[in-house]
């Protein structure tokens, strides 16, 4: 039976399925409850320095998008760090750590840029037991304008300087929470590592408006006929946070960091996919806040299942096992050769495959009468659309060519060696090489 | 309330008040703007769509669901008028269990097509409740049609020559407009006076004046309309029944089915309609089924439907038959009627030939419901002679007669199934052609 026990950075849950730091922790009452449903850790909502707490908009802070069947695949929203003064929150965070020892809890932070801030506010979280902090530089809307979230966050130096901060003025482990609004996630991932974070976790949510109000010519959500950009989250997310994890993950540099991954996480298997990355849990907001926090024990019980049926013995097992085989597109073999390959069995006949190949790239898929669909290997590149508009899963896939076979669309005999961009003829830097 | 012995014979008011709103309600009550929307995210948007092809108006329905699915209904009624002005009559009558749904990819994946008939419902009940009209008038062309029965495809066949410019006469026999969406059609498609109401959409493009009480062959003779006209469509359906022949008895009770069902669609209550106690209906297609399904949600007891073949050979769609038995009609095959029997002048029961042996049915009522039949003499009453073929109006792809400047089709044409949507087509398709020729013969 698989053990999902979890230590991230010496802190312990029984299960590597986090909550992220958002409202569904921005209080002991949802805390406790989340634990209940089988969460294990939270990362509490973000707070604030002591004094008068921020206060959110009042009317709608949340935008999506959606798909078929109105199913939520992008959230947006423009709310701040926790809006309860900060006394309340440490006594909750105190009292649910006292009652749940077994689970992970850390508390996230924002205060201004000023280590006295930090100061200030670092001891009193030590107080309440906490396991750890986060510190959040990646709200990119409201925060971002006082100079903090994704205003530190997009400056490795200050990010650098912080994490310091933090470590010479605490022995809870620190966590950087990081934005992917910048260009390359490597340059705050490795200032944080310079600051001596302990981790890093990734992504907080993306700058975007979901959508315009056609009536009043309003950015959604619209307060008042005015919106603002928001932070986006979600499934529409997952790759683009699968990627900067990755990144991480693969950078010499940074390979050692343990990572949180975070960012559209809503099924077990998502949650694989973020462990095979190299991240060693994941925290989760969106699928809870869609579904309730029921929704963990899917993701618990698949999980389980699968590295049951493979064998994997422990979540430690499986994180980084994807990391190795990322690539540079330059190192990607050029004598691996498929074709679309379709199961007339299985087809339905709808030819979204034709419409998608003859209209919009190479002309590969011959429509006969009775709607009969085949793939004209001498045309065919294997780019795999018709496989991804295709609305039967394995009704289309794309079958290797054995070596020493003819590709009909070159005339030119599958290679068995290995060979990529580096070398090929047509690449200018590769006659420079040879040169 | 109703008493409850069971009335003996013939008699109407069999049921409570509330019994006949249920059994006379929607047969499949609209989608509302949920339902639509979460039906219409399941069409995946075929490529050269199966569904497109068999629809007999060629009703472009991936774009036409596509549009629901964003949010404009009223393109989708657009793209459905576009080909199909009667879209929502036939969103409501078609067996599309034999045409769109039938060849819907979805159907073949999962066994549950899109529902095409619902949400082309959804969108054309869309705009005709807001009074939109996507159609306006060609500048007048001077030319004028002669339309012979106002039926689905004289109709069609009005409002696109209307489109064109041309000035349309529509004759009718009777004293409503619609054909057999008004006299014919099951009570419980078309509910709450719709057939009206699209007949009043449709002739609101103008130019189309309808003439009532008119009948071809009796008010009007073929050979003077070809002269005062530039063309003539006729579109007059099967206005005669199939006789029973020997079979048959000279009695109460032995009623044609296409009659009584008229009967019953104009009746203002259901509940003034009399239906027997015990009922058995003779024939095996929609009306048929029609007949049958009806006399149960009248309040007969006992409705058995008797078809002379096999099963396999009914030409009630599996659908309809299936209806039929859930709404507790009994379906006999093989049963060839020998004689209907009757004492003093009233039905009491009917003999059939039932692969060699004799089988009797006691009833109070028999409907004939074995097929209707065209009236040719309406056509030859002014000795110009219009070519038919297997008893229709023999006519080529474009609805073009034998006779010069006579065009035909639905019912009463060869071509195509005697469905309202057939009759759409071939009344549009001719008014295409008529355009057509008019358009040369003016060069
Ligand atoms: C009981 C029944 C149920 C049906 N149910 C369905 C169904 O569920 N779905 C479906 O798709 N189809 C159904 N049909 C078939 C469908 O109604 C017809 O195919 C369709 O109405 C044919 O249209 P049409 O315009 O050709 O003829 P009709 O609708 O028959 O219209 C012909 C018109 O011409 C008039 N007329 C006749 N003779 C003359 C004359 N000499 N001069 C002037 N006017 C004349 C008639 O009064 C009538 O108004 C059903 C038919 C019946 C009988
Ligand atoms: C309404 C809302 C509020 C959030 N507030 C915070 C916050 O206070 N601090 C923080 O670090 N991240 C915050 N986030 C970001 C989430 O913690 C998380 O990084 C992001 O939603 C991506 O994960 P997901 O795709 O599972 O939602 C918030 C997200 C949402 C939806
Ligand atoms: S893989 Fe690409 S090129 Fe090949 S058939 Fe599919 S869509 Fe066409």
């Amino acid at each position: 039976m698989a053990n999902l026990a979890s230590n991230f950075v010496g802190i312990k849950s029984p299960n590597p399925f986090w909550l992220a730091s958002a409202p569904p922790t921005d209080k002991e009452y949802n805390v406790r409850r989340a634990y209940e449903a089988g969460w294990g850790g939270v990362v509490w909502k973000t707070l604030g320095e002591d004094g008068p707490p921020v206060v959110n908009v009042n009317g709608p802070r949340y935008g999506a998008i959606w798909g078929a069947d109105r199913r939520l695949l992008g959230l947006n929203n423009i709310e701040l760090i926790t809006d309860r003064p900060l006394e309340v929150n440490l006594r909750e965070i105190k009292a649910v750590k006292r009652d749940y020892p077994d689970r992970a809890l850390v508390v996230s932070l924002m205060v201004p840029c000023q280590e006295e801030a930090w100061k200030a506010i670092l001891p009193l979280v030590e107080e309440t037991g906490a396991d750890g902090i986060e510190l959040n530089f990646g709200c990119p809307h409201g925060m971002a304008e006082r100079g903090m979230g994704s205003a530190v966050g997009q400056v490795p130096e200050y990010i650098e300087m912080v994490t310091r901060w933090c470590k010479a003025n605490t022995r809870m482990p620190v966590i950087v929470k990081l934005t992917p609004n910048i260009t390359n996630i490597l340059y705050p991932a490795e200032a944080a590592k310079r600051g001596g974070a302990d981790a890093v976790s990734l992504i907080n949510t993306i700058n975007s408006i979901t959508g315009v109000n056609l009536d009043n010519f309003a950015p959604e959500p619209t307060i008042d006929g005015k919106g603002t950009h928001g932070g986006y989250c979600g499934p529409a997310v997952k790759p683009i946070a699968l990627n900067m994890v990755a990144e991480i993950a693969r950078n010499s540099e940074t390979a050692d960091l343990p990572i949180s991954g975070i960012g559209g996480v809503t099924t077990w298997r998502d949650a694989a996919e973020f462990l095979s990355l190299g991240a060693q849990n994941v925290q989760v907001c969106t699928a809870a806040m869609t579904y309730g926090f029921k929704i963990v024990q899917e993701m618990i019980a698949g999980l389980e299942n699968w590295m049951d049926e493979k064998g994997h013995t422990s979540v430690a097992s499986i994180v980084g096992r994807a990391v190795p085989n990322v690539t540079d597109w330059q190192y990607l073999n050029l004598n691996y050769i498929t074709k679309a390959h379709i199961d007339q069995d299985a087809c339905i006949k709808c030819g979204r495959c034709y419409a998608a190949c003859e209209d919009t790239s190479h002309q590969a898929i011959a429509m006969s009468d009775g709607r009969v669909f085949e793939v004209k290997e001498e045309e065919c590149v294997a780019c795999n659309l018709c496989v991804d508009v295709c609305p039967v899963e394995g009704c289309i896939t794309m079958v290797q060519l054995e070596a020493g076979a003819i590709d009909r669309r070159t005339g030119k005999t599958v290679d068995p060696e290995y060979t990529n961009w580096t070398t090929h003829p047509n690449n200018p830097m590769a006659k420079v090489a040879a040169e | 309330m109703a008493d409850t012995a069971p009335k003996p014979g013939i008699a109407a008011g069999r049921l409570a008040p509330e019994d006949y709103r249920a059994n006379f309600s929607d047969l499949h009550p609209p989608l509302d703007s949920h339902e639509a929307a979460v039906e219409a995210d399941r069409c995946y948007f075929c490529h050269d769509a199966p569904c497109m092809n068999a629809c007999p108006t060629s009703i472009d329905i991936p774009l036409f669901i596509r549009q629901i699915s964003t949010g404009n209904a009223m393109g989708a009624a657009r793209t459905i008028f576009n080909q199909n002005i009667l879209g929502g009559m036939c969103a409501r009558v078609c067996p599309t269990e034999t045409l769109c749904e039938e060849v819907c990819v979805r159907e073949t994946a999962e066994g549950k097509p899109v529902k095409i008939g619902m949400l082309q419902r959804y969108a054309t009940d869309t705009a005709m409740a807001a009074g939109r009209q996507f159609f306006t008038r060609a500048a007048p062309s001077g030319k004028k049609i002669a339309v012979i029965g106002a039926g689905p495809a004289g109709l069609a066949c009005a409002h696109r020559l209307a489109v064109k410019g041309h000035g349309v006469d529509l004759f009718e026999a009777k004293s409503k407009t619609g054909g057999l969406s008004e006299y014919g059609i099951a009570a419980y498609k078309t509910v709450d006076g719709f057939a009206q109401a699209e007949v009043d959409y449709v002739t609101a493009i103008g130019g189309i004046t309808v003439h009532h009480g008119k009948a071809l062959g009796r008010d009007l003779q073929l050979a003077s309309l070809v002269k005062d006209y530039d063309a003539v469509f006729l579109s007059m359906g099967l206005g005669g029944v199939n006789a029973l022949g020997a079979a048959d008895a000279e009695a109460e009770g032995s009623d044609d089915a296409v009659e009584w069902i008229a009967e019953l669609r104009q009746a203002s209550d259901p509940a003034s309609v009399p239906v027997g106690r015990r009922v058995v209906v003779i024939g095996g297609g929609m009306t048929a089924v029609d007949a049958a399904v009806q006399s149960k949600a009248l309040g007969a007891e006992e409705v058995t439907i008797c078809y002379r073949g096999p099963q396999s050979r009914m030409k009630a769609s599996a659908f309809e038959q299936e209806l039929a038995q859930t709404r507790g009609v009994t379906l006999r095959t093989g049963m060839a009627p020998k004689r209907i029997i009757a004492e003093s002048g009233k039905v009491t029961g009917i003999e059939f030939d039932h692969g060699g042996e004799t089988v009797t049915i006691a009833c109070d009522q028999v409907f004939k419901a074995i097929g209707q039949t065209l009236e040719a003499r309406a056509l030859n009453g002014a000795a110009a002679t219009v070519e038919l073929a297997g008893g229709k109006i023999k006519v080529n792809a474009e609805g073009r007669t034998s006779m010069a400047k006579v065009w035909a089709g639905g019912d009463c044409a060869t071509g195509g199934d005697d469905l309202t949507v057939t009759a759409v087509a071939e009344g549009r398709d001719a008014a295409e052609s008529i355009h057509r020729a008019l358009g040369a013969a003016s060069h």
